[in-house]
């Protein structure tokens, strides 16, 4: 172990990350997977931090603030605020039970870490070893997507997913040029502007954020 | 050498002397925090004076193994508190202290309890013996996982050695080890059926596991359940501080370290004990139903700290 | 300088509709703004084909003959979509399915769905491309929700999230990208400028650009809907509005492939081996013969185009992956010809369900009796989209099956079973609907089959005779794909 005290910390907040991933998974209330969402923002920025300050990467101070306004607080107030309005906080109910999704989740992430590893071996970065887990959680965002039948739960997986990539951009290369962040962050935002107002309209014509509503378009 | 052996017995009656100190300290903790005047804190010791002085009453269909088991649980973890390092470290028995052979050792106490429970052929005993099978079996693959992560660190499983090298390098933040200790404190307290696994001071038939197993003992055989418990509650708890915090144990021929150790033990147990009772205290017992998945936690916490020490430490 | 006013246009239509949409003459302005793009795609497809090759902005933006030819095809039937949508919006609205608001969103969507594309297919930045990619697709979730209906809202609801996902890997691709440049040409925003990494491609490590390529193909293959990702697009089309389905149908699948295009470029480059062709053929024959398959299935007629649309779609992926330069050629006729023809399809289509109140195929029959103009159009669409000569569709068609007879035997009686399986669906089912019986009425209005006829004349003039600057540009076009 050669790295400095604060890298150390990063990893530590890049295992914390893969831990909320998991427990966003067997969350079974849509509150509390926003509260784990502002979480996972929160081990991000603070991450993101960390690696600016350590490495001198100006841009990064950017990222993370970027990160910290939009993940941390706007969105989650945000998502706090449609489910009130909505009053849809009640049971998530996954599709596949959760000790299943959980086992799956772990296939996932050893995938992730095989995939990751000869990548991560070529990058010259100092957190290079952490873009196992930033696939990983990409992965298991990608899992709670398919797993879960409400919509506010798939949107905060969409979300959570991009959470993955932003650190995958970190840890092997220090993040995207700053243009791209910023038009991936405004994508984002925009994202979940329109999906608010689909929120609106699935419930006023189904009376429900239950997906199986929607289930009618298949092939006869 | 023969110091070596004087230290080893030494340290093997302390630990048989003073593990129902421990269970005294956690229920008067808990007792403070629930606000109910507490016990002494040397009250095991009188309820073990009282059941040996009392005489002991057995079921007619009771086989021999009714009698034996008492002794050998007692003598099993005996043996895994004598063996694991609390004061000194390179001890003579510590080649013996591998980390799979004292979750085997914890595992035949575990059959002979099991088995005894069901000798006498009433309900209760058989009940609590498959909820106890339930939740070992889910609770020793996560235990080996714990033990796992703690060994890779340190290319061994014996208990010393990997005491020794987490004790004596730079302080570095294993992330794994993070995940690895909280995967112990849930193992500990569903091994040691605490809440919210199960409820030491309860016989309630939807609930109970271990009481239900030793209800038909009495007297002296009961006497050595009990401290057989208190012995594992003792061994789990220094397992935990050899593991996970193990600054103040003394290495190989540091015999002035002896005093700072003991001391430096005191105070980890007295924390763990007061922890342990906060625990208890704040959280609820969890349905039976729901304790496989309190322990599933536990597993994928161990796996996933043995996969990020894969990518992140190696 | 042309280029900020091929971008700024829709960008600016876009605002200013979100602002007066609901006006009156609002389809007209979203027409007269589309115009404006097309003679600003015009005025820069000329200087290209003067001048060659240009970088503009500092190297942000990059124009060749490749994405030269996908902005002039892209600002072309925008327009002659602004043109249909014109009428065909407003009895939507007589009809009581939109309202002034929802009039304004189409409008103010439209034009941002045009310029997004436009962004995506003019900029050098791999990064702006994958954000303008994301963009169109945020612009149009909310336009195939348009009706309301809980079918749409469904449609839309998979269309995002599985875009959403697709779109996901596909930036991850990016950053792997990035993560091989940057190693290459230093950190900063010039590593991810696409000339940049045309450059140094040779150098670049093969192992990422090959995990790269991967996750690109699916990302962004998700949006060009290739199988087995393709099961938003005929929710997707179905479902919205048809000026919406002919564009994504037209317009937004190429973008995809473009952008897929642009990966393949420099992973060939970079690892010098036929991976990424290989897999392009893959997914592209599997798209094409599972898509023939499905249409057989089909009741909805929106439904059963937007399956077609995947089998063609999958045909220019596999003729792309086989590479070299006629099929390159190939492709980028078929590209050109498909959209042409879709969109003109998608129009007709639009009329006769229009009038016939229902996307059901069973429902509608006798177009050539109540509107002979709909119904030629629908025919003629048809027919030529099914790869009848002398239609361009035929030119293309035998031009990729002749190159894959010659470099890939194996693959030819699969695209021919699949086109002749949907050759004889499509026509079964389209053929009643023009010529059956009816009791229905006239069509009380006349329809704006302007654009129809157009499209389909330059798909009859292509399949005829290709005028040889547009024969050079598609070969320089090919050259550049590594022809």
């Amino acid at each position: 172990m050669t790295l400095t005290y604060h890298l150390q910390i990063v990893n530590l907040l890049a295992a914390l990350l893969l831990l909320i991933s998991f427990a966003m998974l067997s969350q079974r209330r849509i509150a509390g997977l926003i509260t784990l969402f502002a979480w996972q923002g929160a081990a991000l920025a603070a991450s993101t931090l960390l690696v600016a300050w350590s490495t001198g990467q100006h841009h990064l101070y950017y990222s993370a603030a970027i990160t910290l306004v939009l993940k941390v607080i706007a969105m989650p107030w945000y998502f706090f605020h449609i489910v009130r309005k909505l009053d849809v906080d009640r049971d998530v109910e996954p599709m596949i039970n959760i000790p299943t999704t959980m086992l799956i989740g772990i296939v996932l992430v050893i995938f992730a870490f095989n995939l990751a590893l000869p990548i991560s071996e070529l990058s010259g970065t100092v957190m290079r070893s952490t873009l196992g887990i930033a696939l990983a959680t990409v992965l298991l965002a990608f899992l709670m997507m398919i797993t879960r039948r409400k919509a506010i739960p798939q949107v905060i997986g969409f979300l959570a997913m991009e959470n993955g990539l932003f650190f995958a951009a970190t840890s092997t290369s220090y993040g995207m040029p700053l243009v791209v962040e910023l038009g991936v962050a405004l994508d984002v935002m925009v994202a979940v502007f329109v999906l608010s107002i689909f929120f609106f309209q699935i419930r006023e014509t189904f009376d429900s954020l239950d997906l199986k509503h929607m289930e009618k378009l298949k092939e006869k | 050498m023969q110091a070596g052996i004087l230290l080893q017995l030494a340290q093997t009656l302390l630990a048989i002397l003073l593990a129902p100190l421990l269970m005294g300290w956690v229920n008067q903790c808990r007792a403070w925090l629930q606000g109910r005047s507490a016990p002494p804190i040397t009250q095991p010791y009188r309820t073990l004076r009282k059941l040996f002085h009392k005489d002991a009453v057995i079921a007619h269909t009771a086989s021999p193994l009714f009698r034996f088991a008492p002794y050998m649980i007692f003598a099993c973890m005996a043996l895994a508190a004598g063996i694991v390092p609390t004061l000194a470290n390179d001890l003579p028995f510590s080649p013996a202290a591998d980390v799979i052979a004292l979750v085997g050792i914890f595992a035949l106490a575990r059959v002979f309890l099991a088995l005894a429970a069901m000798d006498i052929g009433t309900s209760f005993g058989t009940l609590g013996a498959r909820r106890e099978m339930l939740v070992s079996f889910l609770a020793e693959p996560a235990l080996l996982m714990v033990f796992f992560t703690a060994s890779l660190i340190s290319q061994s499983t014996e208990l010393p050695v990997i005491v020794d090298t987490l004790a004596h390098q730079e302080f570095a933040i294993y992330p794994s080890l993070a995940f690895a200790a909280v995967a112990f404190w849930m193992i500990s307290v569903a091994e040691n059926a605490r809440i919210p696994v199960d409820n030491p001071a309860t016989h309630l038939e939807l609930t109970m596991i271990h009481e239900a197993m030793i209800l038909e003992y009495s007297a002296r055989h009961l006497a050595l359940i009990e401290w057989a418990v208190a012995l594992k509650l003792f061994t789990y708890s220094a397992l935990g501080i050899a593991l996970f915090l193990p600054w103040g144990i003394a290495g190989q021929g540091e015999l002035g370290m002896l005093p700072l150790a003991l001391v430096a033990m005191a105070g980890k147990l007295l924390l763990g004990g007061a922890v342990l009772a906060f625990l208890e205290t704040v959280s609820a017992k969890v349905r039976l139903f729901r304790a496989p998945e309190f322990l599933g936690t536990a597993f994928l916490l161990a796996v996933l700290g043995m996969l990020i020490h894969f990518l992140l430490e190696v | 300088m042309e280029i900020y006013w091929l971008l700024g246009i829709p960008l600016t239509g876009g605002t200013f509709l979100a602002l007066w949409g609901c006006r009156r003459h609002a389809p007209e302005i979203n027409a007269l703004f589309s115009l404006a793009t097309l003679a600003a795609a015009a005025w820069l497809t000329r200087r290209i084909i003067e001048q060659g090759p240009l970088t503009v902005g500092d190297g942000w933006f990059f124009i060749d003959s490749f994405n030269v030819f996908l902005v002039a095809l892209t600002a072309f039937v925008a327009f002659t979509t602004a043109l249909f949508s014109r009428p065909y919006m407003r009895i939507e609205a007589e009809h009581g399915r939109l309202n002034p608001q929802r009039l304004r969103l189409y409008h103010s969507s439209y034009q941002i769905f045009i310029g997004a594309m436009l962004l995506a297919l003019t900029t050098n930045n791999m990064g702006i491309l994958w954000v303008a990619m994301e963009a169109a697709t945020l612009a149009t979730v909310l336009l195939v929700s348009l009706y309301r209906t809980p079918a749409s809202l469904e449609a839309a609801w998979k269309y995002f999230i599985l875009c959403g996902v697709g779109i996901a890997l596909a930036l991850f691709g990016t950053i792997l990208l990035y993560f091989a440049a940057e190693k290459v040409l230093g950190p900063g925003g010039t590593a991810l400028l696409w000339t940049e990494l045309d450059g140094v491609k040779g150098e670049l490590e093969p192992t990422v650009l090959q995990l790269a390529f991967v996750f690109l193909l699916v990302g962004y293959g998700t949006k060009v809907g290739l199988a087995p990702l393709h099961s938003w697009l005929p929710d997707a089309h179905a479902e919205g509005p048809t000026p919406v389905s002919a564009v994504l149908s037209g317009l937004l699948l190429n973008v995809a492939l473009y952008a897929v295009m642009r990966s393949k470029v420099l992973v060939d480059g970079a690892l010098g081996t036929d991976m990424a062709g290989n897999l392009m053929m893959g997914f592209g024959l599997l798209s094409v013969v599972l898509a023939a398959f499905l249409i057989r299935r089909q009741t909805d007629v929106k439904r059963m185009f937007a399956y077609s649309s995947i089998e063609h779609m999958g045909l220019i992926t596999f003729a792309f992956g086989m590479g070299g330069a006629v099929a390159n050629f190939a492709a980028l006729l078929h590209m050109t010809m498909h959209s042409l023809t879709k969109s003109a399809i998608f129009f007709a289509v639009g009329h006769a369900t229009q009038k016939a109140g229902t996307q059901l195929m069973d429902d509608i029959r006798g177009l050539i009796r109540t509107n002979p103009t709909i119904g030629w159009g629908l025919m003629l669409g048809t027919v030529a989209i099914l790869g009848v000569p002398p239609f361009g569709v035929f030119a293309s068609e035998f031009l990729i099956i002749t190159t894959a007879m010659h470099d890939h035997p194996w693959a030819t009686p699969f695209l021919l079973l699949a086109l002749g399986v949907a050759f004889a669906s499509i026509f079964g089912k389209v053929q009643p609907m023009v010529f059956g019986e009816t009791e229905l009425p006239k069509l009380p209005y006349q329809p704006a089959l302007t654009p129809v006829f157009m499209h389909l004349g330059l798909v009859l003039m292509l399949g005829l005779f290709i005028p040889a600057y547009l024969a050079d540009w598609y070969r320089q076009a090919a050259q550049l794909l590594g022809g």
